[in-house]
């Protein structure tokens, strides 16, 4: 089957330095991928090339005809100066039946918010509405770019709990750009992991072994992600392993 | 029997309140207050380019403070300093030359009436720059509404959903010279900003979208110059400052509903 979205060694250049070079990757139907990387390491600026925001000086992006990609951004600090109700956000630039609004809410839960001013919001709740936007229109593809950052650990354990519930009732594909890869290691297919050129990338459980994710991320991080393994394989597949 | 002037003064304050309700809205919400007190600021080195070549005002402010704005986005892409300080340096750089080459001249131009708004002596060329530019601001930003609510919400949700953000930062900062340019002569160089913030600010407390927003900040922004031109007529005071103080006014009653409000 044909990929969704598909870059081929795209290259980014900022005052001399690449910033993304020769990055290729394929994100497919289904797939459920996510881009790991230090600060610094161009994952944002790789998902901005992917949405099309920003043209790389080498390489291509190629999407399916009318791909209808759902964006939810990093951060998401509201003004107070900014009157604005919810369920107004959500419809913002976007004509849909108040049905759709109502189904999205109740999908990611925050159908009790929809008449709040956006501004007095729990990050955990802004973060959930910006989920329930990015659900409008029956998008192909979620584009996520570190979604649960600012959120404490059971925000995000909440968040990524209804992305996967999400992505496994509407059989989306998933492309993230996170650090809690303990939080989706259940869930996702493929780990990218990303300093300027892809360093490593496949299965989470193969990636966190490679001696490049410990190079990138240390002893600690790979011998941690060990134990999230561990603690998976042991509860989910029910028989020994090494 | 009302007389002519003071009926040409209060259709030339309702425009500007009108323009200035929209814009300000976008002033408030996107911090660019300084941004207009600094394009006004540079205006007057636009009204001297005026005087000296001879043309109209309103055009010179235009020009001068598209230039202005342009220089200040050459300079903030080179990064050496913030905004702030730029616009610090630039606004007070044409103002001072400004004043140099309006003395210079040695012509009878009414420093004073451009500083601090002179609207009883609005005249008919006046009122069709207003009318003509100012319902030129309110139907750009109509029709471009919600992509610039949606970019002053989260500039990068606006782009992933196809919002040209550059160009509508750029349309801003151009319909923000032409409601400086077409407002000096009603509220003065000095005050246009404060005209600007103040309505929305007021108007926010009451507001629960942004729309009513813009809507109370037209209202109050029109009761204020109305009231504004009365007490400036009746007391003999710069319309200017008579405008903006009852604009300060308007706020002052209505900011302690803000608490009341932000519990709903």
């Amino acid at each position: 089957m044909l990929p969704l979205i598909s870059a081929s060694s795209v290259t980014v250049t900022r005052d001399n330095k690449n910033i993304l070079d020769n990055v290729s990757l394929d994100v497919g139907v289904k797939d459920f991928i996510t881009i790991l990387g230090p600060n610094g390491a161009g994952k944002s600026m790789l998902l901005k090339c992917l949405m099309g925001f920003f043209k790389p000086e080498s390489g291509k992006i190629d999407k399916k005809a009318q791909l209808r990609i759902g964006y939810v951004p990093q951060q998401f600090t509201s003004e107070q100066t900014m009157p604005i109700t919810v369920e107004r956000f959500l419809q913002l630039r976007k004509s849909v039946p108040m049905g759709d609004i109502i189904a999205v809410a109740t999908e990611t839960n925050i159908e009790t918010l929809l008449q709040k001013p956006l501004h007095i919001l729990s990050g955990g709740e802004r973060q959930r509405i910006l989920l329930a936007r990015s659900l409008i229109g029956d998008p192909e593809l979620l584009v996520l770019d570190e979604p649960a950052q600012n959120l404490d650990i059971s925000g995000q354990l909440a968040f990524y709990k209804l992305l996967e519930k999400i992505y496994t009732t509407r059989a989306l594909s998933i492309l993230m750009v996170s650090h809690d890869l303990h939080m989706v290691m259940a869930t996702t297919k493929q780990v990218i992991c990303l300093f300027h050129h892809i360093c490593c990338s496949g299965e989470p459980q193969v990636v966190t072994r490679d001696p490049e994710f410990v190079s990138l991320f240390g002893h600690d991080m790979a011998e941690m992600m060990a134990v999230y393994q561990h603690g998976h394989n042991h509860t989910h597949a029910g028989h020994s392993h090494d | 029997m009302i007389d002519l002037f003071i009926i040409k003064a209060l259709i030339a304050g309702v425009i500007v309140a009108l323009v200035s309700g929209f814009m300000g809205c976008f002033v408030v919400w996107r911090r660019m207050a300084y941004f207009g007190d600094s394009l006004a600021h540079s205006a007057l080195l636009g009204i001297a380019l005026g005087v000296m070549l001879n043309i109209s005002h309103n055009l010179a402010v235009m020009i001068s403070s598209i230039c202005f704005a342009a220089f200040l986005v050459w300079l903030q892409r080179k990064k050496v300093f913030a905004t702030d300080t730029l616009l610090g340096i630039l606004a007070h750089a044409a103002l001072a030359v400004g004043v140099i080459t309006i003395t210079l001249l040695e012509q009878r131009i009414d420093l004073h009436g451009y500083l601090f708004g002179d609207i009883l002596t609005v005249g008919n060329e006046q009122l069709w720059w207003l009318g003509i530019g100012g319902s030129f601001v309110i139907l750009l930003l109509f029709f471009n509404w919600s992509s610039l609510v949606l970019m002053t919400i989260h500039e990068d949700l606006a782009m992933a959903e196809n919002v040209r953000v550059a160009r509508l930062e750029i349309l801003l900062m151009f319909l923000m010279t032409i409601v400086v340019a077409v407002s000096i002569k009603i509220v003065g160089i000095l005050l246009i900003a404060s005209m600007l913030v103040i309505a929305p600010a007021a108007a926010r407390q009451l507001a629960r979208s942004p729309e009513v927003m813009a809507m109370f900040a037209c209202l109050i922004g029109a009761i204020s110059v109305v009231s504004g031109i009365y007490f400036s007529f009746e007391l003999d005071t710069p319309s200017g400052p008579t405008i903006v103080a009852t604009l300060a006014a308007c706020f002052a009653i209505l900011f302690p509903l803000s608490n009341f409000y932000r519990k709903t």
